[in-house]
């Protein structure tokens, strides 16, 4: 690996951390655009996470090392995966590290860690929080896995910078079996980012809440990581669902000039993601907290009707 | 199996036949017979676009006249009649299904997996450019069927007989582009008095149980 | 060919010997704790890391067979050591280790038997399962097979006081002889005609397709009985927690694999050529058993029956594999084949570290609360924090995350369904896809479940206030569970080197072998051609060197103050223990979701009762449905049978001499 991957890799890496938060503040005044309402700005969330930092922690008496290791935990494993996504290059060290199901391992580490985090401090809300948590994560993942399967079909390779590459060399074509699992994604994205329709990320009703639950012992440093890293994540499905779907562009070859391209191509491709996303949100009502698994389920069912249809019709 | 090797009307005629199976399911999942109706009508549209695109592919004339009678028939007046009905007996919702929702669609998927498996022989012998849809065809009738018997108002066992027939439309088409014509207009002659009949059937339901719950026709089960 | 007295075959044999002779060691002071723990057992765990090593030797050496002098007249004891019995070898005895040091640590006080005999059956048990892992003949490996089954019952029986532990020793007995008699007549349909029982007349035998089927599913039968598979599984919940942890950690850790070691040495290695749609079979049932045990892992209240039906779908899990293994094979795909058993037995090896490191912690808890109820545990990680942190390796690696052994064995068993696709049945090759996303929900249940697990028992706040008399565990019981943490943690960050020693027993049992992927030793590449790769050890070091990072730069740029107040708790005050989740609570979306698996009956209070009560009781449709009704059955036949019995000595006399008249016709 030469010298100039590993600086892609950092400078990656450096991009998805910084970008995060912006990227969850564009999505935000999307919304607010499409409701008529005006939106704090777009660098708020860097500020929100600035401020956090300066504060002092105050953590419940009875909280056990757990908890203090646990933002950590969860900070370094979405890191880790953005180091793994092959964001804006498909040659780098790191992205051989792990394929597309170790990857959705990973996001499974940070959601146990989180949810032992939250059932901690034993509050009603925190444990109540983690068992939702852990709900929507048991029927995301095989979903998720079927949408690997059926990309991994059409490239036979789980590890995502090929994916990438092979479906970046196509040119354009109607791919129903792509079209489906994309639909599966999308909606497994938004039960795992805790968006509408699965769960409101605005809320301050502790009933309703499934993510933000997790997170209402931390404070200061700790919720700052925590608040971070769930940008993170956010950033981190929008990128795998750009290099799967939409893969044109991240460049493939070690030319620094191809940087130059899928650099702000990715800024593009983001926007009209987070755009996008907002829509859906403005058109979804939140459902009940039981009919999330069969939002999940309808994914799954999304998922495995493009799988048969690959299979059929070789499309 | 490269996609760029197909030329773009046949990527364009796989997505619709995906997209008729999405149907099916979304019509197997779906509760309000309104949008029943409608999602039967939006088959229907696929379908003539379907029949469009083959007939501008092979150059028969007799499929232009089958779009049109795909699109005057199937998409105009049989969802207006059954909305005129739904109207007249004020059914808009269908009660809780046999199965669960989850356990539906287990089950059709489970019904899309032996259609395929049983397709594939099938299309292998067919010659058409669009033979492998047979399967798509084969699991849209299954897949009605089922909308069939998983549901309890008769509104709703009618929408999903409608969808039988156009699942069996799709795979003649893909089989052997579209049926001949005499046996098309006969098709269509059945499906037309099939409406008609069953549309005073539904009155006389509704009049002897005052609803149109079909669980009150097994209380005309003799007791032995 | 001769390797003189220190071949690994006969160092096993002399391992095995010195277990057994700790073992009746025991009874020379029975009723002495301080002789049988101190230094009975650390002799026995000895012995174990000594097995381990040489099984691990073993597997550098061709296949060794010999002849022990004892056994039948015309079928003398034959031993086997090759590759399989080298791996499941050192998955004996390295788990065995670790057990053995804490249960040095674990048996304080008599629980109603003496320690001395507890010791005999102990060493007993281990010793009988390595001779089922080395048994050459169908007469040795019944023998080890039964002394198995009875040395356990009496391990399981330990506290024979307790009514319930009676009855569970009942049937676990009951179900293993219906078990081992399939095996025997498994054996006897595979002797074909020969009447020849050594393994060696059974390789060279050639069955009939329909004979071979008849074998495989009377095999089935019976190991699938002794590894608790859907629907033989109803001993398993109550077995598992009625016995003394250490025998549970053994039991669930070990005993379940020399059933799969069973069934993998009958269709790979006795029948040779497996038909690819046997495979179906355990397939299917393999994967129904790992939905429904995690489902009713997920219901439970007691931690033991919890980790039981846990178990349950791990085996699930296993057959799941080895169903896929034989039809990979049976279609002639070798790579595939090969990929697929190797998952699956490094998941045999995974969980018998992972599952017994899991017992013991629960054994832990209970010396230190007596507790076994998880709505009176809570907040243990403060008192025990020891045993919280190694169970929680335990927790991670049982819920499949990366860079833990779980993931790894998971892996490749989703990359090896992946393969499902080059299958040229139409059927299967759609249905596969489909059972490989069941695989993965069970899998993300399994999380659920260890997340429900460890927070109940270690997280939040105690729920009973004798809890915070509870202590840490002792230095051997320490020692114990970090043996097998520490073996979690090589299994998942080393898997080339386990793969290539898995391999050896592929090309053995002449199924295949992986191919070269020329990539580094920390890189794991099974199949180079779809070039998919896991390094866990990049993976981990990434991760804390991120942690570290982050840990740094806060210190750097910021404070690292803190400030300790009370819980948060939205401001609503009054926080108490009985306010966060109970175990029901916990699994209550499961027991929504998946309402038709189970059979519940449920109390509720009505608005007019004076003192309000309500009762939950969750219980298995199987047992119900299955069991029941044949047990209904049996007792039927059995009162008719039951006529004959008179009491009246004319009638005895009536039968013997209508025998007598009977056989003097035949013979004439």
């Amino acid at each position: 690996m030469k010298a100039f991957d590993w600086i892609v890799q950092f400078m990656g890496i450096g991009l998805a951390m910084a970008a995060a938060p912006v990227f969850v503040g564009w999505v935000n005044q999307c919304r607010a655009w499409l409701q008529n309402k005006s939106a704090p700005s777009i660098l708020q969330p860097y500020r929100a996470i600035r401020k956090l930092f300066h504060k002092d922690a105050v953590i419940a008496e009875n909280a056990s090392r757990l908890f203090r290791l646990a933002p950590y935990v969860v900070f370094g494993a979405m890191v880790t995966a953005a180091a793994v996504i092959p964001s804006i290059a498909t040659r780098l060290p790191f992205t051989q590290a792990a394929d597309a199901i170790a990857l959705v391992g990973l996001l499974a580490t940070a959601r146990v860690f989180l949810s032992l985090a939250a059932m901690d401090v034993g509050t009603a809300f925190g444990t109540l929080g983690a068992r939702r948590e852990m709900m929507i994560g048991f029927l995301a993942e095989p979903a998720l896995l079927v949408v690997i399967f059926v990309v991994s079909l059409t490239c036979s390779t789980t590890a995502l910078p090929i994916i990438a590459e092979r479906l970046s060399a196509q040119s354009f074509a109607l791919n129903p079996s792509l079209a489906f699992t994309a639909v599966a994604f999308t909606m497994v994205l938004l039960a795992e980012n805790a968006r509408i329709p699965v769960d409101n990320p605005a809320t301050h009703l502790e009933l309703t809440m499934i993510h933000e639950a997790l997170l209402l012992e931390y404070s200061a440093r700790h919720l700052a990581l925590m608040e971070w890293a769930a940008a993170l994540k956010l950033f981190n499905y929008a990128c795998i669902g750009l290099a799967v779907f939409i893969p044109w562009g991240i460049a493939t070859t070690d030319d620094p000039s191809s940087l130059a391209v899928s650099v702000p191509l990715l800024g593009v491709k983001l926007l009209a993601a987070g755009a996008g996303l907002a829509l859906i949100e403005t058109l979804s009502a939140k459902l009940r907290v039981f009919r999330a698994p069969e939002f999940l389920a309808t994914a799954f069912l999304f998922a495995v009707l493009g799988l048969l249809v690959r299979l059929l019709l070789g499309a | 199996m490269n996609m760029t090797a197909l030329p773009w009307d046949l990527q364009l005629l796989n997505t619709l036949a995906a997209l008729l199976l999405l149907l099916s399911f979304a019509m197997l999942s779906q509760r309000r017979i309104v949008a029943l109706v409608d999602l039967l009508a939006l088959q229907g549209a696929l379908l003539c676009i379907a029949t469009l695109l083959l007939a501008w592919r092979t150059g028969s004339h007799h499929l232009y006249v089958s779009a049109a009678l795909t699109l005057g028939l199937k998409v105009i007046f049989l969802p207006w009649l059954l909305h005129r009905l739904i109207r007249r007996l004020g059914v808009y919702w269908d009660t809780e299904p046999l199965l669960n929702i989850a356990g539906t669609m287990l089950v059709g998927v489970l019904v899309v997996i032996f259609a395929f498996g049983l397709a594939q022989p099938i299309s292998a012998l067919a010659s058409t450019a669009t033979r492998n849809s047979i399967g798509i065809a084969l699991a849209v009738i299954l897949i009605a069927f089922l909308t069939m018997i998983t549901r309890r108002k008769a509104m709703s066992q009618v929408v999903g007989f409608l969808s039988m027939e156009n699942g069996l439309f799709f795979g003649a088409m893909s089989a052997t582009y579209g049926m001949p014509m005499v046996v098309e207009l006969g098709v269509a002659l059945d499906v037309l008095v099939a409406m008609l009949v069953l549309g005073v059937f539904f009155f006389q339901i509704r009049e002897q149980f005052d609803s149109l719950d079909l669980k009150h026709l097994e209380s005309l089960k003799e007791d032995q | 060919m001769s390797y003189g007295f220190a071949s690994p075959l006969r160092l096993c044999l002399l391992l095995l010997t010195a277990w057994s002779v700790v073992g009746v060691a025991g009874l020379v002071r029975p009723l002495s704790i301080a002789f049988v723990a101190r230094t009975l057992f650390p002799l026995g765990a000895a012995i174990g890391a000594a097995l381990a090593a040489v099984g691990a030797a073993g597997l550098h050496y061709p296949v060794e067979q010999l002849v022990l002098p004892i056994g039948l007249p015309n079928l003398p004891v034959h031993l086997r050591l090759d590759g399989l019995s080298g791996v499941f070898l050192i998955l004996l005895g390295a788990a065995s280790a670790g057990v053995s040091i804490f249960a040095a640590g674990y048996f304080r006080r008599g629980e109603g038997t003496a320690p001395g005999l507890l010791c005999l059956q102990y060493h007993l048990f281990l010793a009988s399962m390595g001779f089922v892992l080395l048994a050459d003949d169908a007469y040795a490996f019944m023998l080890a097979w039964e002394t198995m089954a009875v040395s356990s019952y009496f391990l399981v029986t330990t506290q024979h006081r307790i009514p319930e532990i009676r009855q569970a020793g009942f049937l676990y007995m009951l179900i293993a002889h219906l078990g081992a008699i399939a095996i025997l007549l498994s054996f006897g349909v595979l002797q074909g005609g020969t009447w020849h029982f050594t393994f060696d007349a059974m390789r060279a035998a050639h069955l009939a397709p329909d004979w071979a089927t008849i074998a495989f599913c009377l095999a089935l039968l019976g190991f699938g009985a002794k590894a608790g598979l859907v629907p033989l599984h109803v001993w398993l919940p109550e077995a598992h927690p009625a016995a003394p942890s250490p025998v549970s950690a053994l039991m669930s850790g070990v005993m379940l694999k020399t059933a799969l070691y069973g069934m993998i040495r009958v269709s790979f290695d006795l029948m040779g050529q497996p038909l690819w749609w046997w495979g179906l079979i355990p397939l299917s049932l393999g994967l129904f058993s790992a939905l429904y045990g995690v489902v009713f892992a997920a219901a439970q209240t007691d931690m033991k029956r919890l980790l039981a039906y846990s178990s349950i779908e791990n085996v699930g899990i296993l057959f799941t594999g080895f169903g896929l293994a034989i039809v990979f094979a049976g279609l002639k795909m070798r790579a595939p084949a090969a990929l697929t058993l190797i998952a699956v037995m490094y998941h045999a090896m995974n969980h018998a570290f992972m599952k017994s490191l899991l017992f013991l912690g629960t054994g832990a808890v209970l010396h230190a609360t007596g507790e076994r109820n998880l709505g009176h545990l809570g907040g243990l990680i403060h008192r025990m924090p020891w045993v919280a942190w190694l169970t929680l390796v335990g927790v991670l690696a049982i819920a499949g995350l990366p860079p833990l052994n779980g993931f790894v064995s998971e892996w490749l068993l989703l990359q090896s369904f992946l393969f499902a696709y080059t299958v040229p049945q139409t059927f299967v090759n759609m249905l596969l896809p489909l059972c490989a996303a069941l695989l993965a929900l069970a899998a993300a249940l399994a999380g659920y479940v260890m997340v429900k697990f460890f927070g109940v028992i270690f997280l939040g706040q105690p729920r009973e206030p004798s809890l915070q008399r509870a202590h840490d565990a002792r230095f051997a019981e320490r020692l114990g569970l970090a043996w097998l943490a520490a073996g979690c943690v090589l299994l998942g960050f080393f898997p080339t080197h386990f793969i290539s020693m898995f391999s050896t027993v592929t090309l053995q049992l002449k199924i295949g072998g992986l191919p070269e992927s020329g990539a580094s030793w920390w890189m794991l590449v099974p199949v180079p051609e779809r070039q998919s790769s896991y390094a866990p050890l990049v993976f981990f070091a990434v991760i804390v060197v991120v942690v570290l990072l982050a840990i740094a730069s806060v210190r750097l740029f910021y404070h690292q103050r803190v400030r300790k107040g009370a819980a948060w708790d939205c401001g609503f005050g009054g926080l108490n223990s009985r306010m966060q989740d109970t175990a029901e609570g916990f699994g209550q979306p499961i027991r929504h979701l998946f309402q038709p698996l189970f059979a519940i009956v449920r109390e509720l209070p009505s608005p007019f009762d004076g003192q309000p009560k309500y009762r939950l009781e969750i219980g298995d449709r199987i047992w119900r449905a299955l069991y029941q009704p044949v047990g209904a059955l049996v007792r039927q036949v059995a009162d008719k049978v039951a006529w004959l019995q008179q009491g009246r000595i004319a009638a005895y006399l009536l039968y013997s001499f209508v025998t007598l008249v009977v056989l003097l016709a035949l013979m004439l």
